[in-house]
């Protein structure tokens, strides 16, 4: 072992040495060797011929003597690496083009897995994350929960530590003088207590402060909003904020790591959830119907198995349902990871995230087809060169191994340029508010993982595409190359070359069809009917409640304020909905009853529409047809039969037709009997992709409205219309916070906003699909014509038609281009069908996008081979026949 | 020139171990050695002495220093170390047992059995 050591460090550093002792013992054997011979009576030039021949194959016993000296390894290591160097430096522009093709593929694959690593596969930052679950309901598509039934959970369960309970909120918070829209979680009293974190300032509010209803009035501000809010002051802790008009003492500031339980919501406050009255102005705590936790969460014991805790939750639901026959239809609970709103918000981003991880895999794989080849046409031009190496005695191990070298260092110094490329989009793209409005980012500060993720693609695709020129170095005879130069695989009608190339070409033309079909998607998606009209419209986003308003109080002001606008001069319409379709995120859904129904339990319920409280004027204002009976008027108030305005689908769930729908009745849950008065057209409430869901209005005295937004419809601009929108609600109210922008932009900040990263993102991986394509077909063109110049001249010499020289030239480039496409455009419009979960309105099947397809694919091929094309049509026999 | 046999594989160490151990040679001296104790029936190609000779050394079976030949030319010398003695002792008692082995077996006949 001592020696090996020694042996290697003088190897290590006195390498010349070495080798030039090892050198001279050579030499002097075989000058022994020929004074022997010269003894038995050979001239001296004619015995030192002997020796040297007798020796044998002196440069590969040197290589094997050097191998037994021991601690080769590193050596051989940096040898290769030497040479690797040198050649490269040699061919830079081929270095160049291979570094920054894979630069480009690793560095997108980096990107999308740190996206995918911090929204899906890194735990949120709290203690022992691994034990965290939250419990999600078999019967909504939300994993939200009642009050009470958390109090159920959390008291009866036996396997969970503790179980926590939160909501986001948006709230008006006042230090002084100036209100502002705030969003922040409401959180249950044990919250902190069980995740385990320790506030930076201060204290947090723990399960022992909560007595009953607004019983705590502790506010707790995260490090973020307190560092930009109040530049750090630490007199912050003591003093009182107001809370949509309420008094709360600020008790304490979080970490600066933790901004809540959701992944991507970034809150600015944690409030106690028993103060929810207060805040919100509704008594949610003993309402076991309203489902408006949106999420119960805790640490499994250790011990307990996911399983076993899933069947002790579904004992619960079970006493839940035989309890509360009335709140509860039939359903399970089962365990999620917490840190994505559940599988509410986690599958689809998962599937999306997935679905992109997988292209830009494809991508990496083309890049590696492309650099394959590269590899492979370079092997070819160097066949001379290992011809010479092998017939000088060196092994084909060696010379496997130091192109493997090349393959490493080439796809090292890429993933190294594009890691760091990724790294810099990562560090912007977590710094990005993608709706300004929302307090969301997607935290995707590189870690380790995705260095490693890189670094590993770097090297698997170093295997991949060194490996190509493999069976062309082992069936390398020396003897035959020296004697005859290298020919270009005759005879073979498909090499492996084409095939990658093909390949590559397929996943172009995937790449550019999904894009293609995303991007018609999202245009068609723009002019889609909603059921409404937003243009000319200005919404102002407004909560009564922030300003301290409750009871009689809002219904009051929210009539002034619709007066006040509609005294605006060019204001065609005004209308008042608690939350607009399609822009809000909160979406009522209630249980309604065939009006015979004596059994008024959720089993029973024949349909759940969406449920939108509204002002008389409202579908004026929306833009929404009425297509039949009479819309709201201001008599329709508490003291009225209760009436209600339904689309076509509800129209058909519960009566069967539109013809009998008018002066019919239904019932609600609390068993109230409301009578329908008209009919307005179907639209899209929650998402583009609801297909004629049902939905019913109900005027705004008979169930008021918690939101309160306006929709102000008018043709004059709408700069001007927001100034006199702003001027008439400082009037009104100075202290009410509230957004003003048109219907248009919100709907492109909101509803769109999903279309919009998809096309992005799969527009960015279309180009470098293309780039990659042009620059296969290129390599391919190039390399054919220079191969084949002698043989162009010829052609030339011979008067051969400009087309015949191109076909000669490019018709295999182009072939394969036209195989590639073709079957790319299949699998792409195959894959199309994943597309249109994400990206509404989605299809393959249109002629506009197989004809864009096919454009693009054609301007690559024209893009790739115009430089090979002009190059064959240049050729000169005359200056060909004197160079040779 | 008697019929000459090339060398079983593994068996070259052993012989360079009991060539260097009648007293320090050179690699072609080594060479010559063993063509003298086996009466030139064995062949070894020059070259390939040399990886053996480097691998003995770095097991420490040899111990190598540069001198001056009898043809007045520089040159590495080898001499066995003490792990060298013994080795080569060892590996004699092992090839002999086996040589042994195989004749005897090899000059069975049917009725011995």
């Amino acid at each position: 072992m001592f020696a090996y050591l020694r042996n290697l460090g003088v190897k290590l550093f006195r390498r010349d040495q070495v080798a030039e002792d090892m050198e001279e013992e050579l030499r002097s054997h075989i000058a022994h060797r020929a004074d022997d011979l010269e003894h038995s009576g050979l001239g001296r030039a004619e015995a030192d011929r002997r020796a040297r021949l007798e020796f044998g194959a002196r440069e590969r016993y040197k290589e094997e003597s050097y191998a037994a000296l021991g601690g080769n390894f590193l050596d051989t290591l940096l040898k290769d690496v030497f040479y690797s160097l040198r050649a490269l430096r040699k061919s830079r522009s081929f270095a160049v083009t291979a570094i920054l093709t894979l630069a480009m593929a690793i560095g997108a694959n980096a990107v999308v897995f740190g996206v995918l690593n911090a929204l899906v596969l890194r735990p949120i930052n709290v203690p022992n994350a691994d034990s965290l679950y939250g419990i999600e309901r078999s019967d909504t598509s939300d994993p939200v929960q009642s009050y009470p039934d958390y109090l159920d959970l959390r008291d009866r369960n036996r396997s969970f530590e503790s179980l926590a309970a939160y909501r986001i909120i948006e709230a008006g918070l006042d230090s002084g003088n100036n209100p502002i829209r705030s969003f922040g979680y409401e959180v249950s009293g044990n919250y902190f207590d069980m995740l385990g974190i320790q506030p930076y300032l201060g204290r947090f509010f723990h399960g022992s402060d909560e007595h009953g209803p607004n019983s705590a009035p502790y506010i707790v501000l995260s490090y973020a909003f307190w560092h930009s809010r109040f530049q750090d002051d630490r007199g912050m802790v003591g003093r009182v904020l107001l809370v949509n008009k309420h008094p709360f003492t600020v008790v304490g500031i979080a970490p600066p790591g933790f901004h809540g339980t959701l992944v991507f919501a970034f809150g600015d406050f944690f409030l106690p959830m028993v103060d929810t009255e207060e805040v919100d102005g509704q008594d949610l705590l003993n309402s076991r119907e309203t489902n408006w936790i949106y999420l119960a969460l805790g640490h499994l014991k250790p011990g307990v198995s996911p399983a076993q805790a899933v069947a002790d939750l579904n004992s619960i639901a079970g006493y839940l349902q035989k309890t509360y026959p009335k709140e509860h239809g039939s359903f399970h609970y089962s365990l999620s990871r917490p840190g994505l709103y559940d599988e509410a918000l986690g599958r689809p981003v998962e599937m999306f995230l997935t679905g992109l991880m997988l292209l830009a895999g494809l991508i990496l794989l083309a890049a590696c087809a492309n650099l394959g080849s590269l590899f492979a046409a370079r092997a070819a031009d160097r066949s001379k060169e290992v011809a010479l190496r092998l017939a000088l005695g060196s092994s084909r191990n060696r010379i496997l191994r130091s192109l493997f070298t090349e393959a490493a260092m080439i796809s090292l110094a890429g993933g190294t340029l594009g890691l760091s490329g990724s790294v810099v989009l990562l560090r912007a793209l977590s710094t990005w508010r993608p709706l300004p409005r929302y307090p969301i980012s997607v935290p995707a500060d590189p870690d380790p993982n995705v260095y490693g993720a890189a670094l590993l693609l770097a090297l698997v695709s170093a295997i991949l595409f060194g490996a190509v020129p493999v069976r062309q170095v082992l069936k390398t005879t020396p003897y035959q190359i020296v004697k005859a130069g290298w020919q270009a695989a005759v005879g073979r009608r498909i090499s492996l070359r084409d095939v990658l190339l093909v390949i590559q070409i397929a996943l172009c033309a995937v790449l550019v069809t999904s894009s293609m079909v995303a991007v018609r998607g999202l245009v068609r998606s723009l002019h889609s009917d909603f059921g409404f009209d937003p243009a000319n419209v200005t919404i102002v986003t407004s909560d009564l409640r922030m300003a301290g308003y409750s009871g009689e109080r809002v219904p009051e002001m929210q009539k002034r304020m619709l007066g006040a606008m509609q005294a605006i001069p060019g204001v065609e319409a005004v209308g008042l909905i608690d939350w607009p379709p399609l822009i809000s995120g909160v979406y009522e859904q209630v249980d309604v009853y065939s009006d015979q129904a004596g059994d008024l339990s959720p089993a029973n319920a024949v349909s759940s529409p969406f449920s939108f409280r509204i002002s008389p004027d409202y579908f004026r204002a929306a833009g929404t047809t009425l297509l039949a009976g009479r819309t709201f008027s201001w008599h329709d108030d508490a003291n009225a039969p209760r009436v209600a305005i339904v689309n076509p689908a509800f129209a058909i769930k519960l009566f069967g037709s539109t013809a009998n729908t008018l002066g019919s009745s239904f019932k609600l849950q609390d068993g109230a009997r409301v009578l329908v008065v008209g009919i307005v057209e179907g639209g899209k409430y929650r998402g583009l992709a609801d297909d004629a869901a049902p939905a019913m209005f109900v005027p705004v005295l008979q169930s008021p409205a918690l939101g309160t937004n306006l929709l102000i419809r008018s043709s004059r601009e709408p700069q001007q219309v927001a100034g006199a929108v702003r001027k008439t609600l400082r009037s009104l109210d100075p202290g009410l916070p509230s957004y003003i922008e048109t219907w248009n932009q919100h709907m492109d900040d909101f509803t769109l906003f999903p279309t919009h990263v998809a096309v992005v993102a799969l527009g960015v991986l279309g180009i470098m699909g293309a780039l990659l394509s042009i620059t296969g077909i290129f390599g391919l063109a190039a390399y054919t014509v220079s191969k084949r110049v002698k043989e162009l001249g010829i052609r030339i010499a011979l008067g051969a038609q400009k087309s015949e020289l191109l076909r000669a030239a490019l018709g295999r480039a182009i072939k394969l281009l036209a195989v590639g496409s073709s079957a790319g455009l299949i699998l792409g419009i195959l894959a199309s069908g994943v597309l249109s979960h994400i990206v509404y309105q989605a299809t393959p099947r249109d002629p506009l996008v197989l004809a864009g397809v096919v454009l693009a694919m054609a301007l690559l091929g024209l893009i790739a081979t115009w430089i090979p094309a002009q190059r064959a049509l240049s050729v000169d026999p005359l200056i060909l026949l004197r160079e040779e | 020139m008697p019929d000459q046999a090339q060398i079983l594989p593994g068996t070259l160490d052993l012989l360079i171990l009991k060539a260097v151990s009648l007293g320090p040679l050179h690699g072609y001296g080594v060479l010559l050695r063993i063509g003298q104790i086996s009466d030139s029936a064995l062949l070894i190609e020059q070259g390939a002495l040399y990886p053996a000779l480097f691998r003995l050394v770095r097991q420490g079976l040899l111990k190598a220093s540069w001198g001056v030949s009898e043809n007045n030319r520089r040159a590495k010398f080898y001499e066995l170390t003490a792990a060298g003695r013994k080795r080569l002792r060892e590996e004699t008692e092992s090839w002999n047992r086996l040589a042994a082995a195989m004749a005897a077996s090899l000059a069975a006949r049917a009725e011995g059995i």
